[in-house]
């Protein structure tokens, strides 16, 4: 589904991914860890086209389509969706706009009519109990005055409504309390399909106790230095980063 | 002086057909009103009131002046349909500056009247000699002189004390000639002592010649009277449009004046609001919105004149391509207006590098027991939010046209009749769309 081959990417002539190789199939879930500063959350905003970064080599495949040569907009028609670690509020712009314009816009790109409003409401009303949002979520102003839970929350929420083909998920754990964490991540696993895929980006162990990964890959410096299973992630929890960094700065 | 020499001389040239169709009362000013006038001659950007719009030049056009009151070759209801869904109003024309009712108008309740000012000048002197050029300042703006020295006719509303209008007055003024035209139509609406009134005022122009429309209104507002005046600007390039609102507010009573400037070519709005009694209420607002090389200066001055009054001030610019706009707010409270709560804001957004927006709030306060406040922003959308945005698939166009439309969220929500906001709502939208690139016809009625 995405490959991404020895990708390189630099903000203000500052190089932070320097050769990453990844691939991600249908039906997987992969965690990307690391230390702070290892490039983490660089690799989700080139993936979605974020203007501040520039790649200066490499590419980017995603379902057979160059991903680096299309917009933001339709990166996400395409199927690719990212939970950002800080979601921006807009004052002003209802989530009920906001979704239906983003929902129509994918519609239209895929050549179907605009959705009717009954079918709208319906399915925001669906998507909006998977991740326990309040009934007056529609009228709400995208992500103003929401608490840090709520925000992530409603991350979920526009994924479930999207349904991306491959999900990025950028330390949505961050700032969730234990239950908001739960809701968070049983949203995810019920998305969960064997034609999509995850990209589970974390600092800590602690969401991949709910979101169970096929593959565990630690970034560090800009580069993938281990790919192993589910286990490395408990080993991380228990040794830290240190040994790694130790062993990649030895070779 | 050129300019205004053509201008001047026209005046005493015909001074006598100016005044023959006309009610003495109206006749009345004029002499001294043209001595103001060619005291001060047309205001260019070396005064300070005028620093970002020079008037001066926009009279330069060699334009006709309809002063033998020759009937216009066009009903307006052949120019204007008006079928507003939701929207039942009374609705009136001003062509150029001609009064028309609109057939088929349902009485007004009693005691209400509205007619031409002219026939309102000869029916009805009483009411005029108290009203008429009471708060228009002739001696200080020559524009308003110039007004007062040529207007014929224009609109008339009086309603009398404690009757509520149960629907809204709308006045749709359109300009209509086949020459480069210009007209001096003058308003006078009067509210007496606990009455209730809304009142809408759009402005069109039906043909595409250069026009300039130089108005003004008088507004009288009794004790415990409420009052909204909106006014919706809806005109084409060429044309000039010089709209002065002169309102006095009286004691406990409450007004709301909301000034949107949807499409345009060069406008400049001038509002004074003079808060005359104590406790009184005023919500002041008013957004533009403007493209290709639209100029669009709103000058505003709100006196706190007696204590326990609050007052609120918001206008908003969305300004795209190369348009200019200004904003000059002042908020003056006066050494006896204790307890005076007043908030200035002005929020601008320049979408594209090259459109200008200028901005001068100001605060001149003589009271030391008062809380006011005053703002003003120019900024740019935001980028954050865009590109969030777009990750759910939005166009940048889209999304851009959300951020625009949430920005004027706030002036629209000011509007207090419903249906009129919603119809408001949708205009914005469309506008921003650039579907409302042209105008025919009154769109809010459209």
């Amino acid at each position: 589904m995405l490959t991404i081959k020895n990708l390189h990417a630099s903000i203000n002539g500052k190089e932070i991914l320097r050769g990453i190789d990844l691939t991600v199939n249908a039906g997987e879930v992969h965690a990307i860890m690391g230390p702070n500063g290892s490039g983490k959350s660089t690799l989700s905003a080139v993936l979605t086209g974020n203007p501040l970064f520039t790649v200066t080599q490499g590419e980017v495949f995603f379902n057979g389509k160059n991903l680096l040569e299309m917009k933001p907009e339709d990166r996400s028609r395409e199927g690719i969706f990212l939970s950002f670690q800080y979601p921006v509020e807009i004052p002003g712009v209802s989530m009920a706009n906001f979704m239906r314009t983003a929902i129509n816009a994918h519609r239209a790109y895929k050549g179907l009519e605009p959705i009717s409003a009954s079918d709208f409401l319906k399915l925001m009303r669906e998507k909006k109990e998977l991740v326990e949002l309040d009934s007056k979520l529609a009228s709400r102003s995208v992500n103003e005055g929401f608490s840090g839970g709520e925000k992530k929350r409603n991350e979920i929420f526009q994924m479930a409504m999207l349904e991306p083909k491959l999900s990025i998920l950028d330390e949505t754990d961050s700032g969730l309390d234990i239950d908001a964490l739960r809701i968070v991540a049983e949203g995810v696993n019920k998305l969960k399909r064997d034609d999509n895929a995850c990209v589970v980006i974390t600092h800590y162990q602690r969401l991949l106790d709910y979101i169970k990964p096929d593959i565990v890959h630690v970034l560090y410096k800009g580069k993938i230095v281990r790919t192993a299973g589910a286990e490395l992630a408990l080993e991380l929890e228990e040794r830290g980063y240190e040994w790694i960094k130790q062993q990649v700065d030895e070779e | 002086m050129s300019t205004e020499k053509t201008y001047i001389e026209l005046y005493q040239q015909f001074s006598h057909a100016i005044q023959k169709p006309c009610a003495p009362l109206l006749n009345a000013p004029r002499d001294a009103a043209m001595d103001a006038f060619i005291r001060m001659g047309f205001p260019s950007s070396s005064l300070e009131d005028y620093m970002y719009t020079d008037l001066s030049s926009a009279f330069a056009v060699d334009y006709g002046l309809n002063i033998n009151r020759l009937s216009i070759p066009a009903s307006p209801n052949d120019v204007f349909r008006c079928d507003v869904p939701g929207i039942t109003s009374w609705v009136y024309f001003v062509v150029n500056d001609s009064f028309y009712i609109a057939p088929h108008q349902p009485a007004l309740p009693e005691g209400v009247i509205v007619c031409g000012l002219n026939e309102a000048a000869e029916k009805y002197p009483d009411l005029l000699k108290k009203y008429y050029n009471q708060l228009a300042p002739n001696g200080e703006v020559a524009t308003v002189a110039f007004n007062t020295a040529f207007a014929q006719d224009g609109f008339f509303m009086y309603v009398p004390k404690s009757v509520t209008l149960a629907k809204p007055i709308q006045l749709v003024d359109i300009m209509r000639s086949d020459v480069d035209f210009m007209a001096n139509s003058r308003n006078l609406i009067i509210i007496e002592e606990g009455a209730k009134a809304q009142f809408l005022e759009c402005a069109h122009t039906a043909d595409g010649v250069q026009f300039l429309s130089n108005r003004v209104t008088e507004v009288f507002v009794g004790e415990n009277a409420t009052f909204d005046y909106y006014s919706l600007e809806n005109t084409h390039n060429k044309t000039t449009n010089i709209a002065s609102l002169y309102l006095r507010q009286a004691t406990s009573s409450n007004v709301l004046v909301n000034e949107i400037v949807l499409h345009n070519g060069l406008t400049r709005n001038d509002v004074k609001i003079d808060l005359q009694g104590e406790y009184c209420q005023t919500m002041l607002c008013g957004m533009a919105i403007g493209d290709k090389a639209e100029h669009i200066d709103n000058a505003t001055l709100l006196i706190h004149a007696k204590p326990h009054c609050q007052s609120r001030e918001l206008y908003k610019y969305v300004l795209d391509d190369s348009s200019v706009g200004a904003f000059s707010g002042k908020i003056l409270v006066a050494k006896d207006a204790q307890k005076t709560e007043a908030m200035l804001t002005n929020r601008n957004l320049c979408v594209t590098p090259t459109a200008k927006m200028k901005t001068k709030p100001q605060l001149e306060i003589y009271a030391d027991d008062v809380k006011c406040s005053h703002g003003a922003t120019i900024g740019q959308l935001d980028e954050t939010a865009l590109f969030y945005m777009r990750t759910r698939g939005l166009s940048e166009a889209d999304a851009k046209l959300l951020l625009m439309y949430a920005f004027m969220a706030d002036v629209i929500d000011n509007i207090r009749i419903d249906v009129l906001q919603e119809r408001i709502r949708n205009l914005v939208e469309k506008r921003f769309r650039g579907e409302l690139s042209k105008c025919t016809g009154c769109v809010v009625c459209k």
